[in-house]
């Protein structure tokens, strides 16, 4: 069965658009997000369901995954279950915070910027840039170690404010391209309002822009403050898995072969980690169709002189 | 030339808002961090070095905060940064000096052959999409969202520790003197591969997706096609038209993407316990070495924004517009 490629390429756009959730359609978003949701109730329910207290000590030094303490225990009998269990709502909390501040700074930032131009705009994507080139972890490290008083929240408030700056480029980006358009002008000319313009004509098709921007920032949130707890930061969660990383390391959990003490806590972040970027690959692809790989696409189509391209077989 | 200038002229802005931030930020802490400090030096500390402390610490109350900022930039241009408490009496510019070389060596070969070797990875997974190429992508997910500490860990688990074949900790063999030669230079190296590895394992997959994104835009596009229809083989068109201008972006973000990468090799010196500037922090932020925290941020802004200008100059080279006057 031969087509002319141009035919072939137009056909999955009108499919997808019949389908009411294009998002909800893509494997790769929905895997994400149900591994998102498993471990949004576990920060929810975490500390209830807790076989022990994370701290309390018990009898069982630093014995491997058996039927009481499945994930084992530390060298003062702890739980590490119970740890990881507990911790699971500081790590979500501090990522779901910092990427609001985060987006919400990107937001303000990026589209102002890109909408006004002029002196002002290339400012403000200046400041932005500063905030790239700058290494955010020993920023985000000597802003936290400066503060009278740290919790869990300041540290979420530090890394959103420094790190708004990706989001705020990528968006400065895309209302640059939107602000000339047809539909933009018209609004202008019938005399809408500064405000109706950006909020109802740039935002909303901004939309899957800030969605990406909030899920890499939570992403990297979430890294940021892992790392902070790991490199032994005061004031972040008791049982933040990079706490118990922490401890698994000053213990020297790995010379002993403590190999349970710190491998839970590290998949749960390359868990939470990849849930979040399937969730990002999914918007992309949502947003930018050619970089849908497979069976939604014609694949392996090239041109060759003196061929007429075929549709390979799975692809009909 | 005029982009050069504007890059410079950028880089210029961006250092010193990093070190007015380094002024600010002690001025922010309630308190008197120097007598604390001077509590903990138990009375070794000279006057003069109690001075320079007020300064750096902004606590020098007859002053105005201008000329404060005018004689914090003095001690800077002297090479000044305060002195170390946990390297009690060592200045913070000798503790930096003796730990730079060893991040500098580390980063520097790893990112360079990280950036290469994933590019290439990525050309390849972009261009032959729809085949094998593709589950090249959940593995590369998988290892960008691990934390790089955290694979190093596990990689002194698996190969360095009861007998591996590699040291768990250290950048050289206790009993080699420092120096040009073949055994200590040897001994580095043997050091330096498992966080080397480490590092590339993790940094490189970031190159891997965005390449191949690229790749994939620009594989649609018309001169693509035309490449092909001139009978060109496919290894000509996907190196010589795809890859090479899939590859501006991503050199743009090499550029970006420098300071999250030295982040992350912070930490995987902290696992190693290698002698670089990574585990200097660890240890001066266990023991609240403020002015070594400080001095040790100004290095790294310093040195990232002096690998932008190189990958600038590189991008200069690739990207011919960038090179017309306008």
């Amino acid at each position: 069965m031969a087509l002319p490629t141009s035919e072939v390429l137009t056909v999955p756009a009108p499919a997808r658009r019949r389908r009411r959730s294009g998002l909800l359609a893509n494997g790769k978003a929905v895997t994400g997000l149900v591994i998102l949701g498993f471990l949004t109730v576990f920060a929810v329910i975490g500390p209830w369901i807790a076989p022990y207290d994370p701290g309390e000590r018990g009898d069982d030094l630093l014995v491997g995954p058996n039927a009481q303490h499945w994930f084992g225990t530390t060298h003062l009998g702890q739980d590490i279950l119970s740890q990881i269990l507990d911790g699971t709502r500081s790590v979500m909390l501090v990522g779901i915070v910092a990427g609001l501040v985060a987006t919400v700074l990107a937001i303000v930032f990026g589209v102002s910027s890109g909408y006004f131009g002029g002196t002002g705009g290339e400012g403000l994507s200046a400041l932005s840039n500063v905030f790239l080139v700058i290494p955010a972890l020993p920023l985000i490290l000597i802003i936290t170690l400066s503060l009278p008083e740290t919790n869990d929240l300041t540290i979420a408030l530090v890394i959103g404010f420094t790190s708004w700056a990706w989001g705020a480029r990528v968006l400065r980006a895309q209302t640059l391209s939107l602000r000339r358009r047809d539909y933009v002008e018209a609004a202008r000319a019938t005399g809408e309002s500064t405000w109706r313009i950006l909020g109802f004509e740039i935002l909303p098709n901004l939309t899957a822009v800030i969605a990406a921007s909030f899920v890499s920032t939570v992403i990297f949130a979430v890294l940021s403050e892992i790392t902070l707890a790991f490199i032994g930061v005061p004031g972040v969660s008791e049982w933040n898995w990079g706490a118990i990383l922490f401890w698994a390391q000053s213990q020297q959990a790995l010379a002993q072969g403590a190999w349970w003490w710190f491998v839970p806590a590290g998949l749960a972040i390359a868990l939470l980690g990849t849930g979040l970027a399937l969730v990002n690959f999914g918007i992309d692809e949502y947003v930018n169709p050619r970089l849908r790989g497979g069976h939604q696409r014609v694949r392996g189509v090239r041109m060759r002189v003196g061929f007429t391209p075929v549709l390979p077989e799975e692809a009909r | 030339m005029s982009y050069l200038l504007r890059r410079i002229g950028f880089y210029a802005f961006t250092a010193w808002a990093a070190i007015t931030i380094n002024f600010f930020l002690p001025r922010a802490i309630p308190g008197d961090p120097v007598q604390s400090l001077i509590a903990r030096a138990q009375g070794q500390l000279s006057t003069d070095a109690i001075q320079s402390l007020y300064i750096l610490f902004g606590l020098d109350d007859e002053q105005s905060l201008v000329s404060q900022y005018f004689e914090y930039w003095g001690q800077l241009l002297s090479g000044d940064l305060g002195l170390s408490f946990t390297f009690f009496p060592s200045p913070v510019s000798d503790v930096i000096a003796d730990s730079l070389p060893w991040t500098l060596a580390l980063v520097g070969f790893t990112t360079v052959i990280s950036f290469l070797l994933g590019t290439a990875l990525g050309v390849v997974a972009g261009w032959w999409r729809g085949t094998w190429a593709d589950l090249l992508m959940p593995v590369t997910t998988f290892l960008s969202s691990i934390p790089y500490f955290w694979l190093g860990l596990i990689a002194i688990t698996l190969f360095a520790d009861q007998g591996g074949a590699f040291p768990s900790s250290g950048g050289y063999d206790p009993g080699v003197v420092p120096g040009w030669d073949l055994d200590f230079i040897g001994s580095a190296i043997h050091h330096s591969l498992l966080p080397a590895i480490t590092i590339l394992i993790t940094s490189m997959s970031g190159w891997v997706l965005s390449m191949r994104n690229m790749m994939l835009t620009v594989a649609a596009e018309d001169y693509i096609t035309v490449a092909h229809a001139k009978g060109l083989s496919q290894r000509r068109v996907m190196v010589s038209y795809a890859a090479r201008n899939a590859l501006l972006p991503n050199v743009s973000a090499f550029a970006l993407s420098l300071g999250l990468i030295v982040g992350g090799t912070l930490l995987v010196e902290i696992v190693f316990s290698y002698p670089g500037i990574g585990f200097q922090l660890f240890s001066a932020v266990g023991a609240k070495d403020y002015p070594l925290i400080q001095g040790i941020f100004l290095i790294i802004t310093l040195s990232v924004l002096v690998a932008n200008l190189v990958a600038d100059l590189v991008y200069l080279l690739l990207d011919p517009r960038t090179r017309k006057e306008g």
